[in-house]
């Protein structure tokens, strides 16, 4: 009989749904036998939930070590077995990638090489007989479970704190996966940066003037050029991200301003969630607008004033960059302006200042620590954003701060070495992780103190 | 029997509890409101938020160099009165003002009155200290800076010391006028907060329930201070505590809901009350 | 100083400070004004690039369908269907049409006005009704994307020929046909039904909005439980002074600042490489978006969970609910609306981006429309981002008419919040 794997989970959930009922029937039973349900510690559908989980539980844990682990067991034992012949690296990659594509694209009589059709073959029929022989097994558990389960009811059972300690579990469980992803994130990135460390000298990569790493692979040296020097491409994003800035502090903060102080509550309720709109448009959009609307006008601007403007210039991604933050800025700011109380308002009327007076002298001051935290959270941002910068600004690794140049970022660096297909192990794709972690730690720790300032301030006043 | 509790069972006895009379009819103001050469003068005053009317027809004068206290129960509209004459209620987006209010002579709610050289004329000190997150030098700076009123800085030192030295607080700061004003406690706060009301010289000086938050020490260096300051200014006090009003005024205005049942000279309101709810909440039958 | 002075004094520094006053003010509203006019700038320019997207141009041909074409002899079957030569019923019709066009150059020129999937339109024609053998009839077939360029006045015809790809015989056969009525913009419906294509005027969104699609029901299937479980946990069940916990919620609080590229790098180096998955496909790319809605929704629903004033949890144990059962029958039902519409605003995040399936892999040039998780398929924002980039003018206006689609998804989720939120407000 051929057992796939939707029959198996299929099956399993059949015999979770029968033991469900039977072990509601059951305590029932013993219910009315002993006097109603409530002699019983907990209700009937605790119980049944606690068999039933019993069932389910088991064949939920086999199923996703079957799903996560075999194929890479099963083609781990074929290749120890047929292709022990071929060298270790080339043999782990290549040959898995080939078998995988073969069985994935299910053509197997259509692959060239009658090894990897072997492999293949072989591959399918393994699979076969394990999931039959899993199958048998994990169904007898499964029902050996379900009949213990059913025995073990009577009414001193706690089968309701059972289940509660249960789910409380899992809930315990899947807030951790909060740290597991920032672990991968750390691991993962950190590991092939490492790698890629092993090949370009750490100096060389944080201090180096000249990114070009497509010359650095045609001629072999991969270090010694010093063709992954990051320097230019930190330049290029601090230039950009500057520009970003310079256009969203100060429009976000005083349209912050205007709407918390100055605006009319029916304004303020009909321009916010415009504002939030800005907000909401995905970035890959900011970038094609840059691209084919802020690029070319800055462009004939520059030219009809005789100046040389590239047409991918830092400016013209740097302007809708700011663009995209302003709503962030004017959101956090409106926040910790709000958050000021009214008796400071007060005390500062109460002297004869004007609102202006107030805002300036009492209010910015107050809301500082705040708004900087902000400001922090929106570099954070603007450093990290990629859509706009890859659509809008240049691949050309250059070394300057004239905004009408073309300039590249770290987070265009990163698309451009990994989009394509590459090897994994080459080092243009190691360096983008270099990058990555790059990135990573610097905007952690832009975040960390944003997070930091703005709950202090807070604690300030609540 | 302890005495506390003789004395209970006396006022039950006086006093059974339906003889309290909340309903009855509140008429004219009792007691002469007017006074001669008054600082700020009220007439017919109502203030509403929204629908509701907080303030109805109330018109009281504030004399020169007098301490005036409001005193009555909580939603009488004191509050709301004493921040009509310095119009902070137009801060308040649903409170409306009628009828007449005048410092020296002008009305101060008409159109072309500028709210700005008002407020440095009526100054206000709040229920709760309010000392701006500034250094205390700055914090009493801040209203003559504002109004441009020191010519140089060697003026502005000595404003900042006047007004301290007259808020009492001069001793306790003076080594140390660069240090944050909320790193005082909160007696020290709220002086700084007068110190800095002063510093704009006012004429009439509010001061809305501001021993409130503070511990029977401090009230009593601030109402000392109010002794004080009255050789200067006029103040008026919004006070819930009615022995405090006892010590530290002149004249007393009793409100209620929103009226102004009685007014006079702060002896006779509290031993010879002419209205019949005056009487009651001087003795405590409600409150 | 004398109390008259004073108020003098203060008279005369009131003018500069009125002034100063009217010119901050004049900032703060100038400034919200530019923030609204880029926003309105956005806008219009999108929608007025992309609007002609929204219909092609077509030219009506009178086709026979000669019976020759469909048998060598014998019968006529759906093998001879397929395989007729469309290409020469289309070319003949064409000649019909513009009768005279001579010499090699211009006969090419003269069958390329026509777009070249229109054999494939001919041949799903008689599939579906044989009956159209021996018939002539008038079909309306796909234009070439430089021709419904030209007829939509985005070509300027009289620039030199050498500066734009259509030539100038190209531009006398169109106005041509359409002075006889045979040339018109209908209704693309092409584009809401096709996958990517070289060819503009073939190139449809509906393979990329599916795979976004399948991307967005693992990510809504994966992170709402996670993520309300996690906030409930948080909120709930956690000890308040353990370091374990201030470390999941800090984790939390920085997960939901770094950069989206960075999921992507984690996808890339974890779900593809050490887990084996298949690149550009909607499983993967769900997971990541997943993993980066995650801290978000964590948030809004702590916050929503907060929002449920805690007499209500004290009345449930007051008559002797557990924990789990006071939570579940009475704190969760309040705070539902709050998490579900954190969710919503998640999904509408998770909608438009593209960096980290970029990384992944979704960013395949993909025709078919994907029918499974595991299929190879591109994302709509990608798409948007793979169109940007081609030369050909008529691309321009079909990325702006996705970038349009798009904005509507996104708008339409964030109202669907929006009403969410205002229904089920409580005043408590």
């Amino acid at each position: 009989m051929e057992i796939s794997l939707p029959t198996l989970s299929i099956g399993a959930l059949i015999v979770a749904i029968t033991t469900y009922f039977l072990a509601y029937r059951r305590s029932r039973n013993i219910a009315n036998k002993a006097g109603g349900v409530h002699m019983l510690h907990s209700l009937p559908v605790h119980y049944a939930m606690r068999s039933a989980l019993w069932c389910a539980i088991p064949a939920a844990i086999v199923l996703i070590l079957w799903i996560t682990l075999h194929d890479k067991l099963i083609l781990h034992y074929i290749i120890t077995e047929n292709f022990s012949h071929l060298a270790q690296e080339v043999r782990n990659f290549e040959i898995l990638n080939n078998i995988k594509n073969a069985i994935n694209n299910e053509a197997i009589y259509q692959i060239s090489n009658p090894d990897i059709q072997l492999a293949a073959a072989q591959y399918n029929e393994i699979k076969k007989e394990t999931l039959t022989t899993t199958s048998f097994y994990s169904f007898a558990l499964i029902i050996t479970l379900s009949i213990i389960s059913l025995i073990q009811i009577n009414p001193k059972l706690q089968a309701r704190n059972k289940i509660e300690s249960f789910v409380k579990f899992v809930l315990a469980t899947s807030s951790t996966l909060a740290i597991f992803t920032t672990l991968g994130i750390v691991l993962s990135v950190l590991i092939e940066a490492v790698r890629f460390f092993q090949s370009v000298a750490f100096f060389d990569f944080i201090f180096g003037l000249e990114w070009s790493p497509q010359i650095a692979i045609r001629e072999g040296q991969v270090g010694s050029t010093g063709a992954f020097g990051a320097v230019p491409l930190f330049v290029g994003t601090a230039l950009i991200s500057l520009i970003a800035m310079i256009v969203a502090v100060p429009i976000g903060l005083m349209t912050a301003i205007y709407l918390s102080e100055y605006a009319s509550r029916k304004m303020r309720s009909i321009v916010k969630p415009l504002l939030e709109i800005l907000a909401g448009i995905p970035t890959v959009v900011y970038g094609f607008f840059a691209a084919i609307t802020v690029a070319p006008t800055i462009r004939s601007f520059g030219e009809s004033y005789g100046l040389d403007v590239a047409s991918e210039s830092a400016l013209a991604a740097g302007l809708v960059m700011g663009i995209m933050i302003i709503p962030f800025v004017s959101s956090i700011s409106d926040d910790v302006i709000n958050a000021v109380p009214q008796s400071l308002r007060d005390g500062s009327y109460s002297l004869g200042a004007t609102q202006s007076e107030t805002i300036k002298q009492v209010i910015v001051p107050a809301a500082l620590p705040g708004i900087v935290g902000g400001v922090l959270l929106a570099i954070s941002r603007a450093i990290g954003e990629t859509m706009i910068v890859v659509m809008a600004a240049g691949l050309a690794a250059n070394n300057t701060f004239n905004p009408l140049e073309a300039v590249t970022t770290v987070t265009v660096q990163i698309v451009t070495l990994l989009v394509g297909d590459q090897e994994f192990d080459s080092p243009k794709t190691l360096a983008a992780f270099a990058l990555g972690l790059t990135l990573f730690v610097i905007t952690l720790i832009l975040n960390v103190i944003a997070l930091r300032v703005v709950r202090k301030y807070r604690e300030q006043y609540e | 029997m302890s005495k506390l509790t003789q004395q209970k069972e006396k006022f039950q006895k006086q006093a059974p509890r339906q003889d309290v009379h909340l309903e009855m009819e509140i008429g004219d103001t009792i007691g002469e409101y007017k006074v001669a050469n008054p600082r700020m003068t009220t007439r017919n005053v109502n203030a509403f938020y929204g629908k509701k009317q907080a303030i109805l027809n109330v018109s009281l004068d504030i004399a020169k160099n007098e301490v005036i206290s409001m005193i009555g129960p909580s939603g009488c509209g004191k509050s709301t009165f004493i921040r009509c004459l310095n119009r902070m209620n137009d801060t308040i987006e649903t409170c409306r003002i009628e009828g007449e209010i005048k410092l020296d002579g002008v009305d101060i709610y008409e159109s072309s009155y500028d709210v700005v050289p008002l407020r440095a004329q009526v100054g206000m000190v709040f229920q709760k200290p309010n000392p701006f997150p500034k250094s205390i030098y700055d914090n009493v700076a801040y209203g003559p800076k504002l109004h441009g009123l020191a010519t140089d800085k060697t003026d502005l030192d000595e404003i900042v010391h006047t007004s301290l030295e007259r808020a009492g607080l001069l001793s306790e700061v003076k080594d140390r006028f660069e240090e944050p004003g909320t790193s005082l406690s909160g007696g020290q706060q709220q002086r700084l907060c007068i110190a800095r009301t002063i510093a704009v010289n006012p004429e009439v000086i509010l001061m809305d329930e501001p021993c409130s938050a503070l511990d029977p020490i401090a009230t009593a260096k601030i109402e000392d201070l109010i002794e004080q300051l009255r050789q200067n200014f006029s103040i008026c006090i919004v006070t819930h505590s009615m022995q405090q009003a006892a010590r530290v005024s002149q004249r007393t205005a009793y409100f209620h809901l929103g009226y102004l049942v009685e007014v006079g000279e702060t002896s006779t309101i509290f031993t010879n009350p002419k209205h019949k709810l005056t009487e009651e909440y001087i003795t405590g039958r409600f409150g | 100083m004398s109390k008259k002075k004073i108020v003098d004094v203060v008279n005369r520094s009131l003018r500069k400070r009125y002034i100063k006053e009217a010119v901050f003010k004049f900032f703060g509203h100038f400034s919200m004004a530019l923030g609204l006019l880029f926003l309105a700038v956005l806008f219009f320019t999108i929608v007025s690039k992309g609007y002609s997207a929204l219909f092609a141009t077509e030219i009506k041909l009178d086709i026979e369908f000669n019976k020759s074409f469909f048998s060598n002899g014998s019968s006529v079957n759906n093998k001879t269907i397929k395989n007729a030569d469309y290409r020469k019923m289309i070319n003949l019709a064409l000649h019909r049409a513009l009768p005279g066009v001579q010499g090699k150059k211009e006969k090419r020129e003269l069958h390329s006005i026509v777009s070249d999937n229109a054999e494939y339109t001919l041949r799903d024609l008689v599939l579906e009704n044989p009956s159209l053998i021996s018939q002539t009839k008038e079909i309306w077939l796909l234009a070439d994307d430089e021709v419904d360029m030209l007829n939509k006045g985005l070509t300027k015809k009289t620039s030199k020929e050498s500066d734009r790809k259509i030539t100038n015989n190209q531009i006398g056969w169109a106005e041509t046909l359409q002075n006889v009525g045979r040339l018109d913009k209908n209704f693309n419906s092409t584009f809401f039904t096709s996958g990517d294509s070289r060819e503009p005027e073939q190139a449809g969104i509906l393979a990329a909005s599916v795979g976004s699609l399948l991307a967005l029901i693992i990510t809504l299937f994966l992170s709402f439980p996670i993520g309300a479980a996690t906030a409930i946990y948080l909120e709930e069940f956690a000890p308040k002074n353990s370091k374990l916990i201030d470390l999941i919620e800090v984790n939390i609080n920085n997960l939901a600042a770094v950069p989206s590229i960075i999921f992507g790098l984690l996808g890339l180096a974890i779900f593809i490489n050490f887990f084996g998955m298949p690149r550009s496909v909607p499983a993967v790319g769900g997971l990541v978006l997943t993993l980066m809605t995650l801290p978000t929704i964590v948030i809004t629903s702590r916050a929503a969970l907060k929002s449920v004033p805690p007499s209500i949890k004290e009345a449930a144990l007051g008559v002797g609910a557990s924990h789990m059962q006071s939570i579940v029958h009475h704190i969760l039902p309040l705070a539902l609306p709050g998490m579900l519409t954190g969710t919503i605003i998640g999904m509408a995040r998770a909608l438009g981006e593209s960096a980290p399936l970029l990384m992944i892999g979704m960013v395949a040039f993909i025709v078919d429309v994907p029918k499974g998780f595991f299929e190879p398929s591109a994302a709509l924002p990608v798409q948007i981002f793979l169109w940007a980039d081609s030369p050909e003018r008529a691309f321009l206006e079909k990325t702006s008419a996705a970038t349009m689609i798009l904005l509507v998804f996104l708008i339409l989720m964030n109202l669907m919040a929006v009403i969410l939120r205002k229904r089920f407000e409580k005043r408590w």
